[in-house]
């Protein structure tokens, strides 16, 4: 049964998970979109193996589970070429942060070309160069497109920190397994305020998405 | 005479196998006003396109004050233009778009002064003074801190031309500027560029379907029929008394 003791049993175990879960996601964001920038780019790039390559990244880590990934950076690295990342923390910054910036590197992709031809034409004649038409024209207009779906993959990426407790991170979930080993009949409790905590983190990314999405409306509406 | 400041010497162009250009040449000498005139689809726009750097001739030179716009020396030979070349010669030369292509996420005044600030490197105090008297003389001097998608297509239009003449080019190009207009947006359009024909200095090509405008502005008026110029001379000659049958079916499609 779900009772106010077992809850305030329960709870500050979760809080200790926190501060993992936050680090992990911050570090994650961070990490995630310099590779969606820079994958996006390299996409757009004249030069075929730059873009081939990074198109073979793109898929191979859409294509395939993230889990698995973190499991290879975790366990098969190390084995396989002597490759250690150091920490388990940089192992699942990783595997979140190459996972999603492989999707977010199509946003910004994406974006980038659906700014209208027009005006990459109306910068070059007023004799820009392609950095300054990339850099005045048309990188802020493709932002402003980019932000809604950005705050989408960052609730996603809040989720996907969860999988860190299976390389053995003290992150919420863990906790909450913890607990839920040593008590079965606490699980229902443990798991309710698990989600409970996750919906919380949520509140001000679901805030902030909305907040992008208002941005992104304003000073761009179509000619 | 002085030289002239644009030259087409036999420029040809083509869109995958459909040819478009037949081989035209052309001058344009300094504060020469231009019009071109011809069935859509005759290939009018591409010739601007082409001198504004936006589209590459399949074959046949433009000269621009003296300068081979597509093609430059190097060791010796000739090879085509890179992009440094084609920067050093077309500021010189500025473009009115049909549909304005005004940048949406800056105000009106950013839109006139971006490109002075970062392509001409005049200090923010000038640039940001030339642009407002630019914007006042096209008669938006109220409207400096409002985008673009708060202005009417008239205004727009304007705002795209002070953008495209506080650069001061030697050659201004209007590529059909009142063809996305409500009809009774053009005349507020036209009085601008006709102000700015009057100031003189700055040669104007204008590819337009307005007859009586052109006739009205143009020291030469071409027209353009099926990739080649058939018809060319002042604009009262090739307007009004020009024998050329397929001239006369088309402008009568415009007088009725």
């Amino acid at each position: 049964m779900i009772t106010i003791s077992a809850i305030s049993e329960i709870f500050p175990v979760l809080m200790q998970g926190i501060k993992i879960t936050v680090t992990v996601l911050l570090a994650s964001i961070v990490c995630g979109y310099l590779f969606a920038f820079i994958a996006g780019f390299c996409r757009l790039s004249n030069n075929v193996i730059l873009r081939k390559f990074t198109g073979l990244y793109v898929e191979v880590f859409r294509g395939t589970s993230l889990i698995v990934q973190l499991f290879w950076l975790y366990y098969a690295l190390p084995i396989l070429f002597g490759i250690d990342l150091g920490s388990d923390f940089w192992a699942g910054v990783l595997a979140i942060s190459l996972n999603y910036g492989a999707y977010m590197s199509e946003i910004v992709r994406g974006s980038i070309l659906s700014v209208s031809k027009g005006q990459t034409e109306a910068a070059t004649a007023l004799n820009m160069s392609s950095f300054q038409r990339m850099r005045l024209v048309i990188f802020p207009q493709a932002v402003r497109m980019m932000l809604p779906e950005f705050g989408n993959y960052l609730i996603q990426m809040l989720k996907a920190t969860s999988l860190v407790s299976l390389i053995g991170m003290t992150d919420i979930l863990y906790y909450g397994d913890i607990l839920r080993s040593s008590n079965l009949s606490q699980a229902p409790t443990v798991y309710l305020l698990v989600l409970v905590f996750y919906f919380i983190l949520a509140l001000p990314l679901i805030f902030l998405t909305r907040k992008m999405e208002s941005i992104s409306k304003k000073g761009v509406a179509s000619e | 005479m002085s030289e002239p400041i644009v030259t087409f010497q036999d420029v040809h162009k083509s869109f995958g196998d459909v040819k478009v250009l037949k081989g035209i040449d052309l001058e344009v000498k300094p504060a020469e006003k231009i019009a071109i005139i011809g069935p859509s689809g005759s290939g009018k726009t591409t010739i601007i396109r082409m001198l504004m750097t936006l589209e590459e001739p399949t074959a046949g030179d433009i000269i621009v004050d003296g300068n081979n716009l597509w093609k430059m020396e190097k060791n010796g030979k000739t090879v085509d233009a890179n992009d440094k070349h084609l920067r050093a010669i077309r500021g010189d030369i500025g473009m009115v778009f049909q549909h304005f292509n005004l940048f949406p996420h800056m105000t009106i005044l950013e839109n006139c002064m971006t490109a002075i600030i970062h392509v001409k490197g005049e200090n923010k105090e000038k640039a940001k003074k030339h642009s407002i008297e630019m914007l006042e003389k096209v008669g938006l001097g109220d409207k400096l801190d409002n985008y673009p998608s708060q202005l009417s297509g008239g205004q727009k239009q304007r705002v795209a031309m002070a953008r495209a003449l506080v650069m001061r080019p030697k050659v201004m190009l209007f590529d059909e500027v009142t063809s996305a207009l409500d009809p009774e947006l053009v005349g507020e359009v036209l009085e601008v560029i006709r102000g700015i024909a009057k100031d003189g200095e700055m040669a104007m090509i204008l590819v337009t379907h307005e007859m009586d405008f052109a006739l009205d502005v143009a020291d030469k008026v071409l027209f353009l029929d099926e990739g080649v110029i058939a018809e060319q001379g002042s604009a009262s000659q090739v307007i009004e008394h020009s024998k050329n049958e397929r001239l006369q079916s088309f402008l009568k499609r415009f007088r009725s």
